[in-house]
């Protein structure tokens, strides 16, 4: 029998970054028993890196705008594979969750007559992002944090999940570990809720935090539950690329939306080069019209800089592979150049991203007032995860809800900037409203102790072998592998090698040892993730290799165009009887006539 | 604070680096001898060591960006966050010691056990907003966004903590919230909507007099927070204002009733 500690809860909730506190508060405000579990310290989850903004259709910086064009923006950024009811009411929500969040004590920068400034960003037709500086994510985890410690909700803090429980077919809670102590610990439960964010670590350059080793995705599929549309993980077009030791940390997007601009070796803006067509009516034709755009001219049109994530990060590929890179393989951006635009060019950087002037001084020695920053794509998030239902946040294991990175539908083949802080508070609010309806209405829990002992067992078999594989060499050859063989450009026999070079790792996983004791042993924590890494990069590769075409996230050298063909489903993945994963396409959910016709009037 | 000396000429390819391992009582320092390239921070140096030879060395981190504030460490005894220290800010001709934070207790090898500072912050009453406008939203010009927005940069990493003599040296946690959690109190007594008053509580259970401004705190923190001039200071005045000047209190009184 394994040795452990019971909690018991009607909501029990996984992870504690944007999407899992807003749900414990909301489980909470039910007047229910609620644990809210953090991978890390509480405050520390990824959310604190968010930098631009939340997209809420506030209107208090040009009034012409609304949900019904937040609806259409989103819709449009993900290529029209998203949910459309889950974009209906994200667009709808999101103005209610930033007010709320100010009601909770959040400050953020202010318009000129005291209301909530708004800011440009990519893919979002107007200046839509309420934001603090360029640490809005900070500003977004610290107020839900600390309005979220008075309300009694139990937090267990540096604790992973090993594994959900089931009670005949149903969730019946979690079991997992402390990471100081390495004590495990049993959360028999009603329902949970995942947020437990994305898949980064998969990759070797990523903007994400060693958290995000893809556990949410894992743990739904072990139990029982579908992944979707997997293939599409959006890599930021502007991460840091020298020196080496920072590579793939973000740089904000709200560069670009302050006035920011690309360029190649030969000092030309290639963005005005390559402009989508359902893009051309909404883009500037010349600089100038984008400088009045980020100035906050009504009548301009915003700067190519401002595309899509998927659509920029792929023009500087593009650039680089052509020899028109950076020294150090990126491109420039430059954000110093609006000196010739305005007084004190300087002071006014510093104030509007004073993150990133911090971050390139300190890491990189560079002014960015003075001169550009050199940039490249990075892995930054993953639009695919948990299949649920989009009104309810339910996946198709009752009293299994996910919400925020982990769950897939809202964003589509890509994910629009300012797009995620949202997504965490209006689904968040939702899964918690749901969960706990949910567990009101259910009995307790049994919880099986075979299973508990099994998943025990497995959890301290890389004690028991000795001389094995140390599992930070298995770590770094999937990051390799997967971001040489299924990252930003993608090829058939690539893809088809990565599948079998996953189940050489996943023998090679199933070998580790560590050494030491359960005390906070990081190399027994990373053992641990390999398994999640793994079956979130099986996941990718195997709906990538499947779609047969390119769209949003998803770009593959052998098929560069938009098939229609490729429109018209959702990819659904599912562990099979014998645990190997399957693969089927599922038709979209329908669209309402009203959602059609908004779609079409925002399209001109 | 400022920063390191810039170390001229071409970067030594490997450096040492003597690491605190196991417990407070039994542990002990173990030299590590590892790889350094351009750019590298401590953490990158740390995380070499871990991969390569000490599969057990713990660590706390996440971001790696300097916004999180989980990697707080004390590099050559000075209190600094490992991911936003670069080699080439100190001298590596002789081993970089790393150790944990000594305000805290221990738990295994960098990582102390903070959760005191968690405990603290509940002590210190909510956010409470005055009533909104007619469309149920509040108006705040920028300049009065800007005063509590320098304390909301806050990234929690303690080091504000760590270093405080009052509870480094003296130990009194249980009667002193320190510096971080002065801040806290001091971005919520400044936002210009909130109505609660939390100077009694500053005064009695929170400990502010023991603070003699030494101003350590603002010297170490990684956001460059003014926490000593533009936090304690005012909240000590308030709080003199508050409980030491009966006159200035009976005008406020009949202000406030008028």
């Amino acid at each position: 029998m394994a040795d452990y500690q019971t909690f018991e809860y009607d909501v029990l909730v996984i992870g504690a970054g944007g999407a899992g506190l807003r749900a414990a508060i909301e489980a909470s405000s039910h007047g229910l028993r609620v644990g809210l579990i953090c991978k890390s310290l509480l405050g520390k989850a990824h959310t604190v890196m968010a930098e631009g903004g939340m997209a809420a259709a506030m209107g208090n910086v040009d009034d012409r705008d609304n949900w019904r064009v937040h609806f259409a923006d989103t819709m449009r950024g993900g290529q029209y594979l998203n949910n459309p009811r889950m974009a209906e009411l994200h667009a709808k929500e999101a103005p209610a969750r930033v007010h709320e969040l100010e009601a909770w004590g959040a400050i953020f920068d202010r318009t000129k007559d005291g209301r909530i400034l708004q800011r440009n960003f990519g893919g979002h037709r107007y200046p839509r992002l309420a934001h603090t500086g360029d640490r809005t994510g900070l500003e977004m985890i610290r107020t839900l944090q600390d309005h979220g410690i008075h309300m009694g909700i139990d937090v267990h803090m540096e604790c992973t999940i090993l594994d959900l429980l089931t009670d005949g077919g149903r969730i019946a809670g979690a079991f997992g570990y402390d990471r100081e102590r390495g004590r495990f610990k049993l959360f028999p439960s009603k329902a949970v809720i995942l947020a437990t964010g994305g898949i980064g670590r998969a990759f070797k350059i990523t903007s994400n935090s060693w958290e995000y080793t893809g556990d949410g995705q894992s743990l739904a599929y072990r139990a029982g539950a579908e992944l979707m549309d997997m293939e599409f993980v959006q890599f930021h077009p502007t991460g840091m690329v020298w020196p080496p030791s920072v590579r793939g940390i973000l740089v904000t997007e709200g560069v670009r939306g302050e006035g920011g601009v690309l360029r190649n070796n030969l000092g030309k803006r290639f963005m005005f080069d390559d402009i989508p067509d359902n893009y051309k009516p909404q883009t500037a034709d010349t600089p100038e019209e984008g400088w009045r755009y980020v100035t906050g001219d009504k009548s301009a049109r915003r700067p190519p800089e401002l595309l899509t994530r998927d659509h920029v990060a792929r023009c500087i590929q593009r650039e680089v592979r052509e020899g028109r890179g950076s020294p150090h393989g990126g491109v420039f951006l430059d954000i110093a150049w609006i000196k010739e635009k305005i007084p004190n060019a300087k002071e006014h950087i510093k104030r509007k991203l004073p993150s990133m002037y911090h971050q390139f001084k300190q890491l990189a020695d560079i002014d960015i007032t003075e001169v550009p920053m050199e940039i490249g794509p990075t892995t930054h998030y993953v639009m695919g995860g948990v299949r649920v239902d989009g009104d309810t946040q339910m996946a198709c294991v009752p009293g299994l809800f996910a919400a925020g990175e982990v769950a897939a539908g809202l964003h589509g083949a890509n994910r629009l900037g300012g797009n995620s802080l949202s997504d965490l508070l209006v689904f968040g609010k939702l899964a918690g409203e749901h969960a706990s309806k949910f567990a009101k209405s259910q009995p307790a829990v049994k919880v099986n102790p075979q299973q508990v002992d099994d998943i025990a067992r497995t959890a301290l078999a890389p004690f028991e072998r000795v001389g094995g594989v140390p599992p930070y060499e298995v770590q770094h050859k999937l990051q390799d592998m997967m971001q040489e063989l299924v990252g930003i450009v993608r090829l058939q026999p690539e893809m088809e090698r990565a599948l079998v070079e996953l189940d050489k790792l996943k023998e090679l996983a199933s070998k580790v040892s560590v050494v030491g004791n359960r005390e906070y042993n990081p190399g027994w924590h990373t053992a641990i993730d390999l398994r999640n890494l793994l079956t979130v990069s099986e996941a990718v590769a195997l709906c990538a290799v499947n779609r047969k075409e390119s769209r949003g996230g998803h770009f593959r050298d052998d098929y560069q165009a938009k098939d229609p063909e490729y429109a018209k489903f959702n990819h659904v993945l599912k562990m099979e009887k014998d645990g190997s994963m399957s693969i089927r396409r599922e038709p979209l959910p329908p669209m309402t006539d009203e959602m059609r016709q908004i779609i079409e009037e925002q399209s001109k | 604070m400022s920063e390191g000396k810039t170390n001229s000429g071409p970067q030594p390819t490997e450096a040492t680096f003597r690491i605190f391992r196991g417990e407070r009582q039994t542990g002990s320092f173990k030299d590590y001898t590892t790889r350094i390239s351009e750019g590298m921070v401590v953490l990158d140096a740390v995380h070499q060591i871990q991969a390569e030879e000490a599969g057990d060395l713990a660590v706390r981190w996440n971001c790696k960006a300097g916004k999180c504030g989980s990697c707080s460490a004390e590099i050559n005894g000075m209190p600094k966050l490992m991911c936003m220290t670069r080699l080439n800010s100190i001298p590596l001709d002789k081993p970089v010691t790393i150790e944990p934070m000594k305000t805290f207790p221990h738990i295994k090898d960098l990582v102390t056990d903070v959760s005191w500072n968690f405990e603290v912050k509940k002590t210190i009453k909510k956010f409470k907003p005055k009533k909104p406008e007619a469309d149920g939203t509040w108006r705040m010009s920028q300049a009065d966004a800007d005063r509590p927005q320098e304390f909301r940069k806050c990234i929690e990493c303690f080091l504000c903590q760590d270093v405080c003599h009052v509870l480094r040296d003296h130990h009194l946690h249980s009667e002193f919230i320190g510096p971080r959690f002065l801040i806290y109190t001091a971005q919520l007594e400044m936002n210009p909507l909130d109505t609660e008053n939390r100077l009694g509580d500053l005064k009695n259970q929170h400990g502010i007099g023991y603070c003699n401004i030494t101003k350590c705190c603002t010297k170490v923190c990684p956001e460059n927070i003014t926490i000593t001039d533009n936090a304690i200071i005012p909240l000590k005045e308030r709080v003199v204002d508050e409980f030491f000047d009966p006159l200035g209190a009976l005008f406020r009184k009949f202000r406030s009733n008028g």
